[in-house]
């Protein structure tokens, strides 16, 4: 099977976990790293495994003779947005892994095959990659007015791009818990621990449900997301049984990294690089397939 | 001598609107909180915090939703004050900056933003936009007993270099103990100098509030914390009518009449706690002992009557965990692992 060229715009700590994830993909072929900083240690690392790199941004990439078919942008959802426009005149797919949302949300349990003739495709924030699953395991059996996630990350995996825009982890987490997990209304809530040894990225996920759910169904739909996610994040687990009260139904979530860049309490990094490399080979299998504009 | 300003040696902030929301599982109604804000606005309190008790936009399943929605407890406190300044607290990650314009434009003048004490950073875009707005800053360095005075200091040069006027080292456990508040207080100082001021947020876990407030204020701490009847999370915050009759003693003007916060104490507040006074109790010591956020006790309470085990061993395992303020979610987890003795899947 031939594989599709790839390129990598950031050569931050999310830019470079992707690119480990990227040299074991079959149906992909990261030729491309993009950075701004020259001494960058992401750009380096992706020189030794034989990738063409610039400093230059994204001017540089599109004056190559040869383009690629998917850009993966880690950068921050300012540079996203200048960027988005260009790749689209291109004719470049971008995968968005910042939280611009310039394209449509995508989730692979939940969306994967929903926007594959879009431009451009959002992965909402790490967040809502460990949630969002299982607000949609829980809709899907029963209607849920309202849902509300905690995510606890370890401070060290948290990146200067996410703290300065915290604001735009809570409103866009809440945005998919409604748009994409089919809660009715959604909320996120983040907390960074600063604990050594660094914490595992942690969620809880709760929906309020209706009167007289049929617990069991809700149960089992839960458990099996779990195993769907896992196929793509092997470190993705629920702590225990979903627990009810009169109300909701909570779900303890814990995310271990596959540690190909930071180590791995940084799962809410690996969830996002696993889901993009999730989404960038199912565009690869429909431009395979012929489905691709 | 440094002092807040010619008429105040220091500027008392009252919490019980927003401290006591935890102590009272965010129940307030709007009469309450008239009566309250018209009572301290009449003995002279200079700053009166309202919000629910996790700050702007902590209504929510996992901390306790609000009986009265915080933006109608807001608007009812500056109608009821003549000379009070309100302010309103928010925790970046649970609350946005649209709750900070929601509340300027319901009146607030001060806007707290509280953080762990290590990741300061997170909370600059929120500091940003209240001085934008025109607004006077705070910032909470939560967990304060959890680092030492040198690591405080740079996160409190983080916070004003992002347009934070007084940063407070918050003892958000009730776990420091004199000197430590004094260090704590004196590094912030040092850093700061007259860049920002520094303040302190006590609890009475270890039943020192009043006397590691002084501490800070000897120290060099221009504002500080300070709830009527201690009504606040865990034993509550340091008892306003006792630190301003400690203060008037001492001759640190707060600007608060002794004796008429006697009456407030007694006569307004006092009757709103149908359930209670925070009190020293066992699940309030274990906090102040094992340092944990203090507003974790009504949770553990109920989450160990619900799964049959110790609170205090809940509370226990907090510590152990090493949770943070908002890591509420996580006591119903520690709870069923405790139910299950220690299992899981």
């Amino acid at each position: 099977m031939s594989k599709v060229p790839v390129a990598i715009v950031g050569s931050g700590n999310i830019g470079t976990d992707l690119l480990e994830k990227l040299r074991r993909s079959e149906r992909l072929d990261a030729r491309w790293m993009v950075g701004v900083d020259p001494e960058s240690a992401g750009l380096a690392r992706a020189r030794r495994y034989g990738l063409e790199t610039s400093a230059e941004g994204v001017d540089w990439l599109l004056a190559q003779r040869e383009r690629p078919a998917i850009v993966f942008e880690a950068t921050s959802a300012a540079v996203h947005e200048k960027n988005a426009p260009r790749y689209q005149e291109s004719g470049i797919r971008a995968i968005d892994l910042t939280p611009a949302a310039v394209g449509p949300y995508v989730i692979p349990p939940v969306n994967l095959r929903a926007h594959l003739d879009a431009p451009n495709v959002n992965l909402v924030t790490c967040g809502g990659q460990a949630t969002v699953p299982m607000v949609y395991a829980v809709t899907r059996v029963v209607p849920v007015d309202y849902a509300e996630i905690v995510a606890s990350i370890a401070s060290r995996s948290a990146g200067p791009g996410t703290r300065a825009n915290i604001d735009e982890f809570t409103q866009t987490t809440a945005r998919a818990i409604e748009k994409v997990g089919g809660a009715g209304r959604g909320k996120a809530i983040i907390i960074l621990n600063p604990a050594e040894p660094p914490l595992l990225m942690r969620d809880t996920i709760l929906c309020e449900l209706p009167e007289g759910v049929d617990r069991d169904a809700v149960t089992s739909s839960i458990l099996e997301m779990e195993e769907t996610v896992q196929a793509y994040v092997p470190g993705y687990r629920l702590l225990r049984e979903p627990q009810y009260d009169d109300e909701k139904v909570a779900i303890f979530v814990e995310v271990r990294g596959a540690g190909d860049f930071l180590p791995p309490y940084a799962g809410n990094l690996d969830i996002m690089t696993a889901a993009a490399v999730r989404v960038g080979e199912a565009l690869a299998a429909a431009t395979t397939e012929g489905a691709m504009r | 001598m440094r002092r807040f300003s010619a008429g105040l040696d220091v500027r008392l902030t009252e919490v019980s609107l927003r401290d006591g929301s935890h102590h009272i599982r965010h129940q307030f109604t709007a009469e309450q909180v008239a009566a309250v804000a018209r009572a301290l606005d009449e003995a002279g309190v200079p700053v009166i915090e309202v919000s629910h008790g996790d700050g702007l936009g902590g209504s929510s399943l996992t901390y306790g939703r609000s009986r009265t929605g915080e933006r109608e407890l807001i608007a009812t406190a500056v109608a009821n004050v003549k000379r009070a300044k309100i302010a309103s607290l928010i925790l970046p990650g649970v609350g946005t900056s649209d709750d900070i314009r929601a509340a300027a434009d319901l009146g607030v003048g001060l806007i707290r933003v509280a953080t762990h004490c290590t990741e300061a950073d997170i909370g600059a875009e929120h500091f940003h936009v209240a001085r934008s707005l025109g607004l006077d800053t705070a910032g909470f360095l939560m967990m304060a007993h959890s680092q030492p005075p040198e690591v405080l200091a740079r996160q409190a040069r983080i916070m004003a270099d992002a347009g934070c006027r007084c940063v407070y080292v918050t003892d958000s456990a009730g776990a420091l103990i004199l000197e430590q508040v004094g260090d704590r207080v004196a590094a912030l100082v040092a850093e700061l100098g007259s860049d920002a001021m520094v303040g302190f947020h006590g609890h009475e876990n270890l039943a020192l509030g009043v006397a590691n407030t002084i501490a800070a204020i000897r120290a060099g701490a221009l504002q500080v914390d300070a709830s009527t009847r201690r009504f606040g999370a865990g034993a509550g915050n340091t008892p306003t009518e006792a630190l301003v009759a400690v203060c008037h003693k001492l001759g640190i003007r707060t600007g608060v009449d002794p004796l008429r916060m006697f009456d407030v104490a007694e006569e307004v507040v006092l009757p709103l706690l149908t359930d209670g006074e925070p009190l020293l109790s066992r699940l309030a010591l274990v906090m102040g002992y094992a340092g944990v956020y203090s507003s974790f006790l009504k949770h553990a309470y109920r989450a160990g009557e619900r799964y049959g085990v110790s609170g205090a061993a809940i509370l226990m395992r907090c510590g152990e965990r090493k949770l943070v303020g908002g890591q509420e979610d996580q006591i119903l987890d520690i709870a069923s692992e405790l139910a299950d003795g220690g299992g899981g899947r």
